[in-house]
């Protein structure tokens, strides 16, 4: 019995450590795997980037003839659509998310969560058709026709309302953001302690009186960071933005004109891009790929502990 | 108006701009639904789920070839991504309350967020590339599988740390060795939280079009082989969404009938079995806690 005891218990460790030893390595390879893939595509771009150099930010032309290739306007038509998103989408979801956090009666705020969670499993290229046969229509003949008449006057609102353009994009990404900030929004507006709301309704605050100075300005980084979130989604969305925006490699401020994405470059011209323009295509990605980590390592650092309440079966952004 | 019935009414109207906010969010998924719903099912017969896509336009067409090449892309997706990711949130929950653990959960973070796209590109720079293959299942799978692991490798952590503590200390109180508990006492008692994770991964992946626009690309034929490209559900729609063609077009709208069926069904099938599950928890708990409160 003494003789066996610490060999048993030695055979237990050593499984122990091969069981540890290899859940490690798995975890550990699928990282490692990642950032071989990351450092693959760089090399991909690699002719790009030595053809160009900085100018590629800053190049306005894409052309497959002479070969030459500019990053700029997709840089500025993704700009201008996510502007536009986080414009229509933060403050619906901040509303969304008082709705359900404050205001619904309790057995209403579970199956609404559940709803508007729903909204990020539509896939994306759905939400692209539906945008193309059913939200375009509406836009051009109610919508953008009242913009129009409105701020004709400036820059932005220049021209006829066609459908396939920046706004219309903004628009159907605005939609598709709403679930991933409402929810993490929600999330930190739960978090806010309910000693905060009680200091102010037993000051004689009224409901939103509460909301506005004890829920909204306590949970504040917790939106701002539910917000970057919705960025990082607006950047990235590719089929529901290359099915509406028009595909035009134009910089044009106004909305009502086509435009082309980064992410909605790399799906028109994936399939014929060879040589040079491949390697130019690659390079946007690793443009979206930076911006995607800064926007994402940003949003993890504001947020922090809410970040677990992203909906992970967001649509295919 | 006095200034209480000011305040009154501004804190009315807030509640009703809130409300409004819920109804403006409803409204799309409302709408997505009945459309796909009205244009698509008239499509649906058995010859349309059964038949290739051709691309030509002539009636006759189906999907039945996008419907296999989904099922395929994703039934490989699932043979790696599912074991990888599980096997990753386990040593995060279980093992990684160190340096390497943090990293591990802050990248699987990160990852999770990321523009499918870029995916695409990062499964293209290794399958289509490294290894020489092409536009092909194998690569397509590798991208899904890869937007897969975070997902489940999240929720598998999520689900071991509900696990009471006290049921961890009892079996190695007992002596049953470490890994030996973190299979049949901690992932037992997880495994509903497990396998929500991994069905709605599976949801989330089925409807991924960019990555497989990158990888996967499209075939009109019957086919399975790893190395060859194939047709799926969600390019169906793609390739046809703007085609001049009524029967195309139809076929796009079909094919996102049976696609948004496939991941809504499995999505609120989950959801809904979570949330009678822990309805019945909080039940449980309840009548404990009257009992005890009996007892004293």
């Amino acid at each position: 019995m003494a003789a066996r005891r610490p060999n048993s218990l030695f055979s237990m460790g050593r499984k122990d450590k091969l069981f540890e030893l290899s859940v490690m390595s798995v975890a550990g390879l699928t990282l490692a795997l990642v950032w071989l893939l990351v450092a693959k595509m760089i090399l991909d771009a690699q002719q790009s980037i030595s053809e160009f150099g900085i100018g590629f930010v800053t190049g306005g032309a894409w052309d497959p003839n002479r070969d030459v290739y500019g990053a700029l306007p997709f840089i500025f038509g993704t700009l201008v659509t996510s502007t536009i998103a986080l414009l229509i989408g933060v403050p619906v979801s901040i509303g969304i998310a008082v709705y359900l956090s404050e205001l619904a009666p309790p057995w209403i705020r579970e199956p609404l969560s559940f709803v508007v969670e729903l909204l990020a499993a539509v896939p994306s290229v759905i939400y692209g058709l539906w945008a193309m046969y059913a939200l375009r229509p509406v836009m051009v003949d109610s919508i953008e026709p009242v913009f129009v008449a409105l701020f004709g006057w400036t820059p932005l609102f220049d021209g006829q309302p066609v459908g396939l353009d920046k706004f219309v994009a903004g628009v159907i990404l605005a939609i598709m953001i709403i679930p991933t900030v409402a929810s993490v929004s929600k999330e930190a507006m739960r978090a806010v302690p309910d000693s905060q709301r009680e200091a102010a309704l037993s000051l004689g605050a009224t409901r939103s009186e509460t909301t506005r100075m004890a829920v909204l300005s306590y949970a504040r980084s917790g939106i701002f960071g539910a917000s970057i979130l919705g960025l990082g989604r607006a950047v990235g969305e590719t089929m529901a933005v290359t099915m509406t925006v028009g595909n035009a490699n134009l910089i044009s401020w106004s909305l009502l004109d086509p435009g082309q994405t980064m992410a909605s470059l790399i799906a028109n011209n994936w399939g014929e891009a060879q040589g040079l323009q491949l390697s130019a295509l690659i390079e946007i990605g690793v443009v979206l790929f930076i911006v995607a980590l800064i926007v994402n390592v940003l949003a993890r650092l504001v947020i922090g502990r809410f970040m677990k309440a992203v909906p992970t079966t967001g649509g295919g952004i | 108006m006095n200034r209480h019935a000011y305040r009154r009414l501004k804190d009315k109207v807030a509640s009703g701009l809130a409300l409004a906010c819920v109804v403006a969010g409803l409204v799309p998924l409302a709408y997505i639904l009945a459309e796909v719903v009205r244009i698509g099912a008239p499509a649906i017969d058995w010859e349309f789920l059964t038949s290739r896509t051709k691309g030509t336009g002539e009636p006759g067409e189906g999907i039945g070839n996008a419907i296999l090449g989904s099922l395929l892309l994703v039934g490989y997706a699932s043979l790696i991504g599912l074991p990888v990711g599980l096997l990753t949130g386990v040593y995060v929950s279980e093992y990684g309350n160190n340096r390497f653990g943090t990293t591990v959960r802050f990248f699987n973070d990160v990852l999770a967020n990321f523009p499918s796209i870029v995916i695409g590109l990062l499964a293209y720079a290794l399958v289509v590339d490294l290894l020489n293959v092409g536009f092909s299942l194998i690569a397509g799978s590798f991208a899904l599988a890869i937007i897969m692991i975070p997902i489940v490798a999240n929720t598998t952590e999520e689900a071991l740390r509900l696990v009471p503590n006290s049921l961890r200390e009892g079996a190695l109180a007992l002596g049953v060795p470490r890994w030996k508990t973190v299979l049949k006492v901690m992932l037992a008692n997880a495994r509903a939280g497990v396998v929500t994770g991994s069905l709605l991964s599976i949801a989330r992946i089925a409807g991924e079009t960019a990555p497989l626009l990158l990888t996967a690309f499209y075939s009109n034929y019957w086919s399975a082989s790893p190395t060859e490209p194939i047709a799926s559900l969600p390019l169906t729609i793609f390739r046809n969404y703007n085609s001049p063609s009524d029967v195309l077009l139809q076929q796009a709208w079909g094919a996102a009938l049976v696609l948004i069926l496939m991941v809504l069904t499995l999505n609120m099938g989950v959801r809904l079995f979570m949330m009678k599950r822990k309805r019945k928890t909080k039940a449980v708990k309840k009548t404990w806690k009257t009992r005890l409160s009996l007892r004293a």
